[in-house]
């Protein structure tokens, strides 16, 4: 492994001028941003802005065509060729970097065909080689630590949207990962599910988990972000603590996003 | 010629040797070649979405032919014409506890091999009616693309091949007939040859008829079974399919999404 291929120890994220189009439309344009071990960073914008696919790019669900994106150290999805020139890593490689990163969706993605348990512990069990007793006491751990271990053998389909989303987390942290990615994790939730969902990321966050969170929740931007960083038309615009985003915004598109969020 | 209720009972409660033999054979002909058939469409599918190109050549290759062509002369080309060529002679098989013939032996591989083609187009149906977030959800807890594959896309896509399976089936019932072609002493054959002898041609391809709807009806009350249990897996409560839906058609199978009414 080049030297390249590694970056600071001590940061989850780093993404430096990074590009991504999607045909002639630019979604991400040179954007840059350090994510420190134990940070919690919230990206808000609005819709187009880039940030989902931003965070799908940390883990590698979509390629980017410029730039650098270091995640837990490594070059994420990429290997440096000799020349200089990256290459996209071999699939094995790709699925090994992603077991370090949990990915939780706006649409839950859980497995319809498992059991809640079936769910969190089927990656540990396929790609770890956990074994299955094992793994299965990890994912009621896991189940119980989210809230719902009186769940453990129910379908997804009968569960409320806030009981999946936090099956989705707990599969997430079956995997053991060094970062967590949160794709607008509540904005597919009735409004009274929200809350749950919110409480169990704000308990990771104050276990130390570090966590890079799309949301539109202001409320929990405010509470938990060590960092805001706001989004526009594929560019950060804006990034600070959450006092300074939210409160004393510097950029017009800002505050006019902020205005609209909040009332 | 009247038609002869006598000879038509006896016909149809004390089937002849040849009858009940022909009978035999269609079953297992069609559960053995809906088995190959079946497997061999899987591998098809999961090869015209193969990275590699050859892989996606040979299958849509393949599929283009065994389809383009009748059962009727494939058949014909399996058996007589690769022996008549010298390409291949199916001999008599010895597995030890029984000898399989090589007239049931061509049978088997010409309806395998043809049912491959047809099961392959369902298999990719099913496959894609798999919604992606499925894969991503998989792909992003580190599982590889075949391990999603094998474990989250599959189960799921066996449960809409179910219903279009069930009606390839009660084809393969029916379309064993073909193979007195052949020359293989199946149903359709057996009440052939018996015909020769006694001329009674009505009352006995009503027998043939007889025979056959019953297979297919049988069939129709084992297919709903397994759909139900499969269902029931899923956490989901079914209510019957009525009988008159199942034999008559319009029914629709309780499984979820996109395939329903596809075929």
């Amino acid at each position: 492994m080049t030297g390249d291929q590694v970056s600071d120890g001590g940061l989850a994220v780093q993404a430096a001028g990074v590009h991504k189009s999607f045909g002639a439309l630019k979604v991400l344009d040179d954007v840059s941003l350090d994510v420190a071990v134990g940070e919690v960073v919230v990206i808000i914008g609005p819709s187009g802005s880039g940030k989902t696919t931003f965070l799908r790019c940390m883990n590698h669900l979509e390629r980017i065509d410029g730039g650098k994106l270091y995640v837990n150290g490594h070059l994420i999805g990429y290997r440096v060729n000799p020349d200089g020139t990256l290459a996209e890593e071999s699939h094995a490689e790709i699925a090994r970097q992603r077991q370090e990163i949990g990915f939780v969706f706006q649409h839950f993605n859980l497995f319809p065909h498992l059991t809640a348990l079936g769910n969190v512990k089927l990656a540990p069990v396929c790609v770890r080689r956990a074994g299955r007793e094992q793994a299965s006491a990890e994912g009621r751990k896991l189940l119980a630590r989210v809230g719902i271990e009186d769940k453990c053998d129910t379908y997804p389909r009968q569960l409320s949207g806030g009981q999946r989303q936090r099956v989705a987390i707990a599969r997430a942290l079956a995997m053991k990962p060094k970062l967590m990615l949160f794709d607008e994790a509540t904005s597919a939730l009735d409004p009274e599910m929200v809350g749950e969902v919110l409480e169990v990321m704000r308990e990771l966050a104050a276990e130390g988990m570090t966590m890079v969170v799309v949301t539109h929740e202001m409320g929990f931007a405010r509470g938990v972000a060590s960092r805001v960083v706001m989004m526009d038309q594929g560019r950060i615009i804006e990034a600070g603590t959450p006092a300074q985003v939210l409160d004393e915004p510097r950029e017009e598109r800002t505050r006019a996003f902020l205005s609209k969020v909040l009332h | 010629m009247h038609f002869d209720w006598s000879f038509f009972q006896h016909l149809l409660f004390h089937p002849p040797g040849s009858f009940v033999g022909g009978a035999v054979r269609t079953i297992y002909l069609s559960v053995i070649a809906q088995a190959l058939g079946t497997g061999i469409g899987l591998v098809l599918a999961l090869w015209r979405r193969s990275r590699q190109w050859p892989l996606r050549l040979f299958a849509g290759g393949y599929i283009w032919l065994v389809r383009g062509t009748p059962l009727l002369v494939q058949a014909v080309i399996i058996y007589d014409g690769s022996s008549a060529l010298g390409l291949y002679s199916f001999g008599t098989l010895n597995l030890g506890f029984m000898s399989v013939p090589g007239i049931i032996q061509a049978g088997i591989v010409t309806l395998a091999l043809n049912e491959g083609a047809y099961m392959a187009e369902i298999m990719r149906a099913a496959i894609d009616s798999v919604d992606k977030g499925q894969t991503e959800a998989a792909e992003s807890l580190g599982m590889r693309h075949w391990q999603a594959m094998r474990h989250v896309v599959l189960p799921q896509a066996m449960r809409v091949v179910i219903p279009p399976l069930g009606n390839e089936f009660n084809n393969m019932l029916k379309v064993t007939s073909v193979l007195s072609v052949i020359g293989l002493q199946e149903l359709f054959l057996a009440a052939e040859d018996y015909n020769s002898a006694t001329f009674r041609t009505f009352e006995i391809f009503l027998v043939a008829a007889i025979y056959y709807i019953a297979m297919t009806t049988i069939w129709s009350f084992i297919q709903s079974a397994i759909e139900r249990r499969l269902a029931a897996q899923g956490g989901e409560v079914v209510s019957g399919i009525p009988l008159r839906q199942r034999l008559f058609g319009g029914g629709l199978a309780a499984v979820p999404g996109e395939m329903r009414g596809a075929r």
